[in-house]
């Protein structure tokens, strides 16, 4: 089933159009990465999602049901902009926004005892908000995010603000969401995560959404036929008709590596038959597109063409 | 409803746990008492002072029979059958107020009177003394014109009126326009202060939320309106809680301090309270008139108790919630827009001028001419009829219109809450937004 489907989403203000006709679609227990620049529309999705601002347009489909309003104690929201109160102290906050989503009392104390365990910060209960750190308080407010145990869990930007030990205790925890059978969707701009991280994409821009799919066949679609190999000596030459070398550098004692492009439909595996008889191949793969120059290139020049240019000078 | 319910409990829980709500709220109630602790032992002091002197005196006119039978509340006076040298002596001996000298004199012409004081004596006293010689005089010359005492007594008379409201049932009530003003004075400035402190209070817990952020998480929980809502109540019952506080203690405290000084209280404090400055004047007033000492203050006394004082307060909880809830709106709507509490003062003014216009009009209008026009419209208009209509609820109002002040207020709250909750939605998730009314107007415009 789908954790998330969204149809022709539209919301429209005076002067300008935050989202026109997005439709993405969300499989359950994946990490969804929704990308875009400043400004795109990210976060208006999210709030509407949210329920915190209406639509004007499409429909919304959470776990299969038409969204309404129960849903919010579905969804685990950790918006971009943190904020706690800040006298308040740490266990009466989580406890007020556990209740807030719907928990009881006695079950919201008993899963903040677990999770301020889990985060080994038990004697922070009494603390006020103001007396933590900033990457302490984004612990807590990450707890109560996931505290009611949400099957859709929003994070903006969850890495923000942390230090790389706690960013990774987060990854950690982000994995074992989803490994429990939560739906994560991040919205960021740090490629790296998207990279490693993420199941499936959308991308974002200027209200609409130009790009969907698993990272995988994202990147397969967007793939040049390029290739990487490392090599001992270069006097060879590839036929022209056939390959175009588009950059050779030494590494070490003779050894380089070549940046080859395979021209029509000329496969990997026929690059390698050729190359093995011509010199020594120490290491061959193929050059795929990072998620960061698929994002660029779509973004500055709104197209695949601009994409597979900007690919093919990279 | 639920989650509004945590809303309040938590609005009301956190604002009560502070040490500034439980030094507010000892505090108040502490100043009464100590005002009247400090008035009542005032008035024991000067009741203490207030014992007669002793005034020495050698008469040689042998006119002025100033003997104990002559001796007044003020004075009392010592006859000495001795020369004025040995008197002047003998009076610098004693602590006594004053040695008096009368010599032989002419009653048509009194000459040569002397006053010797060890002190500079107060203009007060100098005069006291006069005028008791001068009466004392003019007794003489009664005398003199063989004019009977009691003949000229008798052509005295002092008039007080009395008023009584005849109300359209023909039933008469006694009343007192001195209690009813202070009572219309104390009360409406009650409501524009209580409505201020808490309204700036939702402000601040608005800009609060929305600075620090928390909004959108919260929002993500509950809708806006159920978060503004929220927010209202727990204020509400915040001050609703303080003010209840204060109304015990105060009573309780009071009580003690008046039986302290062994004063009995009746069972209204209100009563006692209102009625003191008054009675004091008066009490001056009904000694002077020796021949109808008590009816004064009886009659005062049934005019205060018969104020209908549940219904007062009934009307006062009324419109002080009316009022707050109407004001607590807009101020939740300008916290909102706005980032910081500076940035809020051009808004600010704007809507509290209405509650402002009410307060003026308490002192122009109401107190002065409660049943006229600008009197009526005031405290039938929503936006100024809390400070207004409580003002003028001691002046007996006639039911239709207390009803339809009331109904108008609650229509009047109920549009604020409405327009308020358009503009606070979209508010707090906005930053960074120079905010001017046309922005707001905007905002409010915005669909859903």
């Amino acid at each position: 089933m789908e954790a998330l489907i969204t149809t022709n989403v539209s919301k429209r203000y005076a002067q300008h159009t935050a989202l026109d006709k997005v439709s993405i679609t969300i499989p359950e227990q994946t990490i969804f990465g929704l990308l875009g620049p400043n400004g795109a529309g990210k976060t208006t999705l999210i709030r509407i999602i949210n329920q915190i601002i209406n639509r004007d347009e499409g429909e919304i489909f959470i776990f299969g049901e038409k969204l309404k309003p129960a849903h919010v104690e579905k969804i685990g929201y950790l918006p971009e902009e943190r904020g706690l109160y800040k006298k308040m102290k740490v266990g009466d906050q989580l406890l007020y926004l556990a209740q807030l989503k719907g928990l009881s009392r006695k079950e919201a104390l008993a899963r903040i005892k677990v999770w301020l365990e889990k985060f080994e910060v038990k004697d922070w209960w009494n603390k006020k908000v103001e007396d933590l750190s900033k990457g302490m308080a984004q612990k807590v407010q990450f707890i109560s995010t996931v505290l009611h145990e949400p099957k859709l869990i929003i994070l903006d930007e969850p890495f923000s603000g942390f230090d790389p030990v706690n960013a990774q205790l987060i990854t950690e925890k982000i994995l074992e969401l989803k490994a429990n059978g939560s739906t994560i969707i991040f919205s960021t701009h740090r490629m790296e995560t998207v990279e490693s991280l993420c199941d499936h994409i959308a991308l974002i821009n200027k209200s609409k959404k130009i790009l969907e799919g698993a990272k995988k066949q994202v990147k397969e679609q967007y793939r040049s036929n390029t290739f990487i190999v490392e090599h001992r000596g270069n006097h060879f030459t590839l036929p022209a008709e056939k390959y175009e070398l588009k950059k050779q550098s030494v590494l070490e004692d003779g050894l380089y590596t070549s940046t080859i492009q395979a021209k029509g439909n000329i496969k990997g595996n026929q690059l390698i038959r050729e190359l093995i008889d011509l010199t020594e191949v120490f290491s061959f793969q193929e050059q795929l597109p990072s998620m960061s120059d698929i994002f660029i290139s779509l973004v500055k020049g709104e197209g695949d063409e601009a994409l597979k240019k900007h690919l093919q000078e990279a | 409803m639920n989650k509004v319910w945590l809303i309040i409990q938590r609005e009301f829980l956190i604002r009560v746990k502070k040490k500034s709500f439980l030094i507010a709220t000892i505090v108040v109630p502490l100043i009464f008492p100590a005002v009247i602790g400090g008035l009542v032992y005032i008035m024991m002091k000067e009741a203490e002072s207030a014992k007669p002197d002793t005034v020495m005196v050698v008469d040689e006119s042998g006119q002025f029979n100033l003997d104990s039978a002559k001796n007044t509340k003020r004075f009392h006076f010592v006859p000495l059958q001795l020369k004025l040298e040995q008197a002047k002596k003998a009076y610098n001996e004693t602590k006594y107020f004053a040695l008096l000298y009368v010599p032989a004199f002419d009653i048509n012409k009194p000459d040569g009177l002397i006053i010797y004081t060890q002190e500079n004596p107060s203009i007060e006293k100098v005069g006291d003394l006069e005028s008791l010689l001068e009466e004392r005089v003019r007794d003489l010359k009664l005398q003199e014109f063989k004019i009977d005492k009691e003949v000229l007594k008798n052509l005295k008379t002092k008039i007080s009126l009395k008023q009584i409201n005849l109300s359209d049932t023909g039933e008469e009530k006694s009343s007192n326009s001195g209690i009813l003003y202070g009572m219309g004075f104390a009360l409406g400035i009650m409501i524009y202060i209580f409505v201020l402190v808490y309204g700036i209070q939702i402000m601040q817990g608005v800009i609060d939320e929305k600075t620090s952020k928390v909004v959108e998480v919260i929002v993500s929980s509950v809708k806006p309106f159920q978060l503004m809502l929220g927010k209202i109540v727990g204020i509400a019952a915040v001050g609703v809680v303080q003010f209840l506080i204060w109304i015990i203690l105060i009573t309780f405290l009071s009580t003690g301090v008046l039986g302290y000084f062994g004063l009995k209280m009746p069972q209204k404090q209100m009563i006692e309270e209102v009625s003191k400055k008054i009675k004091d004047d008066d009490v001056k007033q009904a000694m002077q008139q020796q021949a109808q000492p008590n009816v004064k203050i009886n009659e005062l006394m049934q005019s205060v108790s018969e104020i209908p004082f549940a219904k007062i307060a009934f009307v006062f909880v009324f419109y002080f919630l009316g009022g707050y809830l109407l004001y607590g709106a807009l101020f939740a709507a300008v916290g909102s827009a706005v980032e910081s509490i500076q940035e809020s003062q051009q808004f600010q003014f704007p809507i509290t001028l209405p509650l402002l216009i009410g307060y003026m009009g308490l002192f122009m209008f109401i107190l002065r001419d409660p049943h006229g026009p600008v009197s009526f419209w005031l405290s039938i208009i929503p936006f100024t009829s809390p400070v207004a209509m409580v003002g003028r609820i001691a002046f007996d109002v006639p039911g239709w219109q207390l009803a339809l002040s009331m109904l108008l207020l609650i229509g009047g709250f109920i549009l604020t809450t409405w327009i308020a909750g358009r503009i606070y939605r979209v508010g707090i998730l906005m930053t960074g937004t120079k905010v001017n009314w046309r922005v707001m107007v905007k905002w409010f415009m915005m669909r859903e």
